[in-house]
């Protein structure tokens, strides 16, 4: 394991689908904070 | 279409007589296709793997699909509320579009019923197609849920339609990341293959290229199949849609001159940080500028022409012709300037057969517009509801 | 997303301790793999090919592929330049070069990429660099898009066109299952002479380059397949340039995932800003809208404040005459009534008579 990954196309494999995953989250993320941003707004 | 021309006179109209006839063809070669594979429906090689199942139906349809999101921006997202009346065709069409690309798509691939693979049995992340799959999947959806106030307006259910119009901006940014990602992307599957694409279309800037283009195609698609269908459903349309039609080809033909301004710029910048000058003498080359020249310089020109003396002529026939410059402009990516060093003989020509598809294809797209704008609010407001 | 839950935990668990456990060479900024260590590879020697195809019939028999229409000893099939098939994964071809006494040849077949373009581009991570150096393909989960073979630069994959529903890729698999027995490829077995040498990949190197050391005048000074595209597996050497030989010198030595690298580390920033910026437009848009309404309303309240009061006025000297001339009209009225319902009952008498 602590060679971590022995080609670069591993690498990607495994980034790239932690990134995917994030990508997700980011989304919802985004509209969580957005609504939490403006829940006070007066319109 | 047989539908509408029975109405109006008992026999059947050329027109329906064409449309059956493909629609028979296209059953046929559908048949061909799962029973004799690829080999006898296409002239796809080992060489190439993709023909114009993929340089059209997908990268030219997804292109020109792109009025949906562009259309919906400009409303939604910078506020120009004068183009309301051209979003609901718009996003009609874009839906249409993609639709038709992923149904395209089984034709293409060896196991269609294996295409959500990628996502429910192993991923490739490092692959650009498995975020083209993605986002279309994805955006298939945004643009599903976008359309429905139409139908659920149609059908009387409005609860369920105001829960959608709720959700429009939010939609509406998604719609457009996920846009720009596939868009750019389509073009980003061929920065794998930089010994197969001829020098003067690759480019490291090549996604961003499938992502301009796309936002002209998408505006000229707009102003083009506005002009058709307000030639054959004006019936259909109401006062604000027939109103707003001539800020819509103004503002628009304005928009896509401007950028294919900025287009035909890039271009050259890639032309320069590659060195490719010396290219642009040689066949391939003239054929280039006939792309930069006739189908970017040319539209952007007219467009401008057409927009300061207020021709609305003018700017629809140059729909037209930008429409069909990223047509050949995706063509010239997949398969023209593709494997340009083969020799002649190993090169790839269409078999009848799939074109027969890509018309059948096209021919299922216009009977499901022309249904759907028959019945639904779709090119009018619904008494009922007012603007969102 | 196929990557199954606890794969994921794994992968968040394997983050963290590589986080602290990582040497400080692995965790600087920039990346660089050498590939796994001492893959297997192949040497091929075209000035000791004679163009006999048994690496053909081995390759043919060990992978239980369909027996080819001309057989194999039959060498006029070198005529025609050939390539890679569903049923063959490997071709020799002939080629004419000038100033050289005899025909030269070469054998193709996949070349087992370091860092393969297949696997790079495949959406279902049908391909596998092995350990072995061997890159494997696993026709389960192909959806048969083939875009594998967009990919490969040097052409290899081919596909089962004939096939309605389960067509699939057909490649060289450096007979993996047999180099895992400890077996040699069927191609490098068949050979009857050096012209394929099977070993590590780093000894293949060092062997071809004490061939070209030693007779400088019989060899290019190239090992193809050393740096081409990252570097394969199998690697070639030639007594002419090897773009005589069919293979392409301008392939360049940035590998598959590089080239794609730059697209794909594109997307989260788009998906991290886009939102942003296109939130910011819209709510500029909507405070611009506000202010432009607010400025309206204003503008129209004190317009209608002003009439308002203006009109309060009028409205009350109107009022009063209108009492005033109410009163007037209400006497006038009353009179004209009266002198109207004496006229009429005397008209309607008359009528009555008549
Ligand atoms: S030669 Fe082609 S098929 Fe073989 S590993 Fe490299 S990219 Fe894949
Ligand atoms: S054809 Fe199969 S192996 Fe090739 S890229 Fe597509 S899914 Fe992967």
């Amino acid at each position: 394991m602590e060679s971590d990954f022995y080609t670069l196309h591993d690498f990607m494999v495994y980034t790239k689908g932690v990134v995917y995953y994030l990508i997700i989250a980011i989304l919802i993320g985004f509209l969580g904070f957005w609504s939490f941003l403006t829940a006070r707004d007066d319109d | 279409m047989s539908h509408d021309a029975a109405h109006s006179k008992p026999v059947m109209s050329p027109m329906t007589v064409i449309a059956g006839i493909i629609l028979i063809v296209g059953l046929f070669v559908t048949v061909r296709r799962f029973t004799g594979g690829l080999a006898a429906t296409t002239n796809l090689s080992d060489y190439t793997p993709w023909g114009l199942w993929i340089g059209f139906d997908l990268l030219v349809g997804v292109a020109l699909a792109a009025g949906g999101f562009v259309t919906s921006a400009a409303v939604y997202i910078f506020g120009m509320k004068k183009f309301h009346s051209a979003v609901r065709p718009a996003i009609l069409t874009g839906f249409l579009g993609y639709a038709l690309v992923v149904f395209a798509l089984h034709y293409d691939v060896g196991r269609p019923w294996r295409l959500p693979y990628p996502f429910l049995v192993q991923s490739g992340t490092t692959s650009i197609l498995f975020e083209v799959g993605a986002c279309v999947a994805l955006y298939l959806t945004v643009l599903l849920i976008e359309f429905t106030p139409a139908p659920l307006e149609w059908l009387g259910f409005k609860k369920a339609r105001n829960i959608v119009v709720k959700l429009t901006l939010a939609l509406t940014i998604l719609g457009v990341i996920l846009s720009t990602l596939h868009q750019s992307s389509l073009g980003a599957l061929f920065l794998i293959a930089p010994s197969k694409l001829h020098p003067l279309w690759y480019s490291g800037y090549i996604p961003i290229y499938f992502f301009v283009s796309a936002i002209i195609a998408g505006l000229s698609m707009v102003i083009f199949e506005g002009s058709l269908t307000h030639k054959h459903f004006a019936d259909k349309m109401d006062e604000a849609h027939l109103k707003e039609k001539e800020d819509v080809v103004l503002g628009f033909g304005k928009a896509a001159s401007f950028v294919l301004a900025g287009y035909f710029v890039i271009k050259i910048i890639g032309l320069a940080v590659d060195n490719e000058w010396r290219y642009l003498a040689t066949g391939y080359g003239a054929w280039y500028l006939v792309e930069l020249l006739g189908f970017i310089a040319l539209p952007c020109f007219l467009y401008a022409v057409g927009v300061r003396e207020k021709n609305l002529n003018l700017i629809q026939w140059t729909s037209g012709l930008a429409v069909l410059g990223i047509v050949v402009n995706r063509l010239n990516i997949s398969l023209i300037a593709f494997n340009y060093h083969l020799p002649a003989d190993e090169r790839y020509f269409p078999h009848w057969m799939e074109f027969a598809i890509s018309i059948f294809i096209v021919t299922l797209g216009v009977l499901v517009f022309r249904f759907v704008v028959t019945r639904m609010p779709v090119l009018y407001e619904h008494p009922d509801y007012e603007a969102h | 997303m196929s990557i199954s839950r606890r794969k994921f935990l794994g992968w968040i668990g394997a983050a963290g301790m590589s986080a602290t456990l990582a040497k400080p060479a692995r965790a600087a900024g920039a990346k660089h793999f050498e590939g796994y260590p001492d893959t297997d590879g192949v040497l091929f020697d075209a000035v000791k090919c004679i163009g006999c195809r048994r690496c053909e019939a081995g390759c043919n028999k060990v992978n239980d592929l369909p027996e080819p229409e001309q057989p194999f000893d039959d060498l006029t099939v070198l005529e025609k330049t050939r390539r890679t098939h569903a049923d063959t994964y490997t071709v020799v071809n002939k080629y004419e070069v000038a100033r050289q006494k005899s025909p030269l040849y070469r054998k193709i077949q996949c070349n087992h990429c370091l860092e393969p373009a297949c696997a790079s581009a495949c959406f279902v991570r049908a391909f596998t660099k092995t350990e072995t150096g061997a890159v494997v393909y696993d026709a389960s989960v192909c959806v048969g898009c083939r875009y594998c073979m967009i990919a490969c630069p040097f052409e290899i994959p081919t596909y089962e066109y004939d096939k309605a529903l389960t067509p699939r890729i057909m490649k060289c698999t450096m007979c993996y299952p047999r180099i895992k027995e400890g077996l040699l490829p069927g191609c490098v077995e068949a050979c009857p002479t050096e012209a394929l040498t099977f070993g590590k990949r780093k000894d293949l190197i060092k062997i071809a380059r004490e061939r070209i050391y030693r007779h400088p005048d019989r060899y290019e000074d190239h090992i193809y397949g050393e740096h081409e595209m990252g570097g394969t597996n199998w690697l070639y050497l030639s007594p002419v340039p090897f773009s005589r030989l069919g293979m392409r010198e301008d392939l360049g030595t940035t590998s598959a995932p590089e080239l794609t690298a730059g697209a794909l580390g594109a997307v989260p920033m788009v998906v991290g800003l886009w939102p942003v910026l296109l939130t910011g437009i819209y709510a500029m848009n909507k405070r611009k809208e506000k202010i432009a309404r607010q400025e309206q309303e204003a503008a129209v309240s004190s317009a209608v404040s002003e009439t308002e009061a203006r009109a309060r006025d009028n409205l009350d000297k109107a009022m009063e005459k209108a009492r005033a001339d109410k009163e007037k009209s209400v006497e006038t009225a009353v009179k004209k009534a009266l002198e109207e319902a004496a006229r009429e009952a005397e008209t309607k008498d008359s009528e009555e008579e008549s």
